[in-house]
């Protein structure tokens, strides 16, 4: 018999809100705010208050997925990256890398975004970097 | 630290005894104080009995059903327990399996709560300090013209950014299916809320049931004045009825049980019954 929380940070906006998930017996449970938390002082809004439900939902993406013949099927990261890698370069290479785009995201951490904009202008070669809070 | 050691040897008793499966508390970790299920002595070291409230006692009903033959042990505040007795009238949880430790709040934390009476029926932890009910900010909106009390009151819910926070934090609400998602009366998924029936229904809800812990105020990201509507209707009902919930697991919510008979409520709030 197990009943914990889990302190962590809120994946779905850039506002970092500390939150409870409960676990149960090694399950997810529920979601509290954490009540000494300096951003969010135990508050949360709708999103925050649900994270456990998409953590374990049966629609979230869980591997990497090509299309292949109409359809979506399961790949190895390793080959997913590989696709991904030539076909970037590929299309830098024929159109420049100023055809080419990347937009991040607020529910990554810092350090994905930093990551992201160093992939951008470092190795494709363009600022075209934007993230989905100005969209 | 007194309190603390107190409250380690009643609850690592508790627990070595096997008069109860676990104990629900605060526990310190990595520097904040979240609830949590104590199963084995040794863990109360980071025993927590500080002024941040969590609604333990809303956690239990979880484990209570999932363990429904298991006795868990629960600290608890004044507040605390009188959710207990609303749980208990409702039959969310069993009396029978529920050992509590009453813990006194301290005069600091008493003060900040406006809490009308800061101590359990038994004190096992803390002690007793009196405090009064400060209903200002009731007689305060009470007082002013109903035109302008309307328009603060919609002023008010016109923040709401429709979280669900209030019953969510709240340890009286339980129910599985609850009219706040009920399609008729709230557009589901969108924004703003309907307004003012959104916290009214509510309001309507808490009526003879809320206990004035004040969790739903602290979790309110948009600093609606929950506690002071949830109050007023608190004293209508005990007008009314001369009903306060979380008191006694004998009476019953007027609002719910009405019994046999007519019930009439009359000239200057008085009722009847026939």
């Amino acid at each position: 018999m197990e009943y914990r929380t889990i302190q962590t940070t809120c994946t779905y906006c850039g506002c970092g809100c500390g939150l409870l998930l409960e676990v149960m017996d090694e399950g997810l449970v529920g979601t509290l705010p954490l009540k000494t938390h300096p951003i969010n002082e135990g508050t949360l809004c709708i999103k925050g208050w649900n994270v456990h439900e998409f953590v374990e939902s049966d629609r979230r993406l869980r591997y990497p997925l090509v299309r292949k013949d109409g359809d979506f099927q399961e790949v190895g990261w390793e080959d997913a990256l590989g696709m991904v890698a030539s076909r970037l370069m590929g299309i830098r290479d024929k159109f420049g890398p100023d055809s080419i785009a990347f937009l991040s995201s607020a529910k990554c951490t810092n350090e994905e975004n930093y990551l992201l904009q160093k992939l951008a202008r470092a190795i494709v070669g363009t600022n075209n970097i934007d993230h989905c809070a100005r969209l | 630290m007194a309190d603390l050691k107190k409250a380690t040897a009643i609850i690592s008793g508790l627990l070595a005894k096997d008069k109860v499966a676990g104990f629900l508390a605060l526990r310190m970790v990595a520097g904040h104080p979240v609830p949590y299920l104590f199963t084995k002595p040794e863990e109360l070291d980071g025993l927590y009995l500080g002024e941040v409230r969590y609604p333990v006692t809303k956690l239990l009903i979880r484990l209570a059903r999932k363990y429904p033959d298991n006795s868990f042990g629960i600290l608890a505040r004044a507040c605390d327990e009188r959710s207990l007795v609303e749980l208990y009238k409702n039959q969310q949880l069993d009396p029978e399996k529920v050992t509590f430790v009453g813990v006194a709040c301290s005069g600091e934390l008493a003060e900040k709560c406006e809490c009308f009476r800061p101590y359990p029926s038994r004190i096992d932890i803390g002690e007793k300090v009196e405090c009064q009910e400060d209903d200002a900010r009731v007689r305060e909106i009470e007082a002013m013209p109903e035109k302008e009390r309307h328009r603060y009151w919609m002023d008010q819910f016109t923040k709401c950014i429709k979280c669900y926070g209030c019953r969510n934090i709240c340890p009286v609400c339980f129910c599985p299916s609850c009219t706040l998602e009920d399609h008729d009366l709230v557009h589901l998924g969108g924004m703003p809320p309907q307004i003012p029936i959104f916290h009214l229904v509510r309001a309507m809800h808490m009526a003879d049931r809320c206990i004035d812990c004040g969790l739903c105020e602290e979790a309110c990201p948009a600093d609606i004045p929950l506690r002071t509507l949830y109050r007023k209707v608190r004293e209508t009902v005990k007008h009314l009825f001369g009903y306060l919930p979380g008191e006694s697991t004998e009476d019953f919510p007027p609002l719910e049980v009405l019994g046999e008979g007519t019930f009439e409520i009359g000239e200057a709030g008085k009722s009847s019954r026939s």
